[in-house]
């Protein structure tokens, strides 16, 4: 029996709805039936213990489980009045309006400049490229760091510089939407804040979504939580009732810690 | 017991290095008095004072060249087909397991091919272009497995980066990938044309001639290369040609030695740069 939480989102249209979102793995299922909204300009937290399919579900939202060999997806995801699942759509448009930002911060081995360029290069962006690449890179509060050194290797950057380029990479893309795959999972706690900080900043101009496996990090920086067990949605809502009082004994178990 | 086996080990060794050693040595004492401008600028003759390798240098860099400008693109956009675009199904592993098998096949057998192919249906004759054409095929699936193991090696988190991006997968490959997987692809062609450059076999079927006295102008030309021609100087009765050979083969040890000094360059540039 699929659960629908639905949210209010204060009239706004939603940025993005998932409608008995299942995803298969050949014949295993790793997301069943999930359907939710993502209301606009806020942060929504997908929770879970590992391998509870959060990922898989963030990777549905912008069609990059298409790249995976043998995955299938059934149900909706709807974006902007439209099934980014329809057979007209095509999933690197998806991919342009709907950003990520992965684990691992995966820079490519080119300048700190060329790494904020290439989204904007690829797509055909005419403009002022030098202006974009510094918009993007102060959005991702890494331009103080990085603006006399734009022509020196990504890889020169330690891992929290790396992870914000990435989200500077994303964001020059202008997406509406940016998904976040763990993307804290691999600093250290001084550049996970400064992640954090940032990402209530960007929720001003960007729809978030985050998988993270961290709790603390769920409910300091989100406004809405989902938590997903073993490829189903558990619970779905305002993030300070998932943490505080939540509806089902699994949420509560998961949140303070006793399994997971 | 531990020492014995350690010396057992350490006088394999020796058989393949003093074995290499003793060959080079004998060569070198034959050919290095033969080795002279002339000998590289003269082309083969019945008289030893007066013959060189002009005509076989010449053939074998033609030969090399149009070789590599042949297999080259083609092995690559098969590798890039076969890791970035071919569906992972039966006829797909089917397709990969062949190719392995290809490189495996005894050269002769693509020189009856392309005897076959080249030479007289497709009415090539005994040229340039049947001979690069020949070993082109031999030498592509070496160089289809070299650059599909390059293009493995790009971790995937920087396709995923790409794509995420929204870049097409043609942009992935040509902004991302080949850049990345290039000097591993160049490594692998360069040493599957030092393979071809030391073939005599295959040419031998497709016609390279052993005695050629001018340079080639055209790729519908007939040729020799290299090997063919130590060949011929070996088969002579006298001295003098015997040394003419061994003097050739330190042209054609040079011609090697050098291709593979630029695979190992290659090779370091882009381990540093990473």
């Amino acid at each position: 029996m699929p659960t629908i939480y639905d949210i209010d989102t204060g009239g706004k249209a939603p940025a993005l709805e998932a409608r008995d979102l299942s995803v298969f793995y050949g014949s295993k299922v790793a997301v069943k039936e999930i359907s939710l909204t993502i209301p606009a300009n806020r942060v929504v937290a997908l929770i879970g213990p590992s391998g509870c399919g959060k990922s898989t579900l963030l990777r549905c939202l912008n069609r990059m489980n298409d790249l995976v060999s043998g995955a299938r997806v059934e149900g909706e995801v709807a974006f902007r009045g439209k099934n980014l699942y329809d057979t007209d759509v095509d999933p690197v448009e998806v991919r342009r309006r709907i950003g990520m930002v992965f684990q691992k911060p995966n820079p490519f081995p080119k300048s700190i400049y060329e790494n904020t360029a290439f989204g904007p290069r690829i797509n055909g962006f005419r403009g002022d490229l030098d202006s974009l690449v510094e918009q993007s890179l102060r959005q991702a509060a890494l331009w103080d760091e990085v603006h006399d050194r734009l022509s020196d290797s990504a890889y020169a950057l330690s891992g929290g510089q790396q992870q914000r380029l990435c989200i500077a990479r994303t964001l020059a893309v202008k997406p509406e939407i940016v998904l976040m795959d763990e993307p804290a999972s691999a600093l250290d706690p001084i550049a996970t804040q400064r992640i954090e900080e940032l990402i209530y900043e960007l929720k001003k101009e960007y729809t978030i979504i985050i998988v993270t496996h961290n709790m603390q990090q769920a409910a300091r920086i989100s406004d809405y939580t989902a938590f997903l067990y073993m490829g189903e949605l558990i619970e779905y809502g305002p993030t300070e009732s998932i943490f505080t009082n939540p509806r089902e004994e699994r949420t509560e178990a998961y949140v303070t810690g006793r399994f997971g | 017991m531990g020492t014995a086996f350690m010396v057992l080990c350490g006088a394999a060794t020796l058989v393949g290095v003093v074995a290499l050693v003793v060959l080079l040595a004998d060569l070198a004492l034959d050919g290095a008095p033969r080795l002279s401008w002339s000998f590289l600028n003269s082309f083969a003759s019945r008289f030893p004072e007066r013959a060189g390798v002009k005509a076989a240098l010449l053939g074998s860099v033609w030969i090399l060249a149009l070789t590599a400008l042949i297999a080259f693109p083609v092995s690559v956009a098969a590798a890039i087909y076969l890791e970035e675009y071919a569906p992972q199904t039966w006829v797909t592993r089917l397709i990969r397991l062949n190719i392995a098998n290809l490189a495996g096949v005894p050269s002769i057998v693509y020189g009856i091919l392309g005897l076959a192919l080249f030479v007289r249906t497709l009415g090539l004759d005994r040229s340039i272009i049947s001979g690069a054409l020949t070993l082109s095929l031999l030498i592509m699936p070496v160089i289809i497995i070299a650059s599909q193991e390059a293009i493995r090696a790009v971790p995937s988190s920087i396709r995923e980066a790409a794509y995420g991006l929204g870049a097409t997968r043609w942009q992935v490959v040509r902004t991302q990938v080949l850049p990345m997987a290039m000097p591993g692809i160049m490594t692998g062609a360069i040493l599957a044309l030092s393979r071809a450059v030391g073939e005599t076999a295959p040419l031998i079927m497709v016609g390279a001639v052993g005695f050629i006295a001018f340079a080639p102008t055209g790729v519908f030309d007939s040729f020799t290369v290299l090997p063919l021609q130590i060949y011929n100087w070996i088969s002579r009765p006298q001295e003098e040609f015997h040394q003419l050979a061994a003097a050739g083969i330190l042209v054609l040890l040079a011609v090697l030695l050098t291709m593979n000094a630029a695979a190992i360059l290659l090779r370091n540039r882009y381990q540093s740069r990473r």
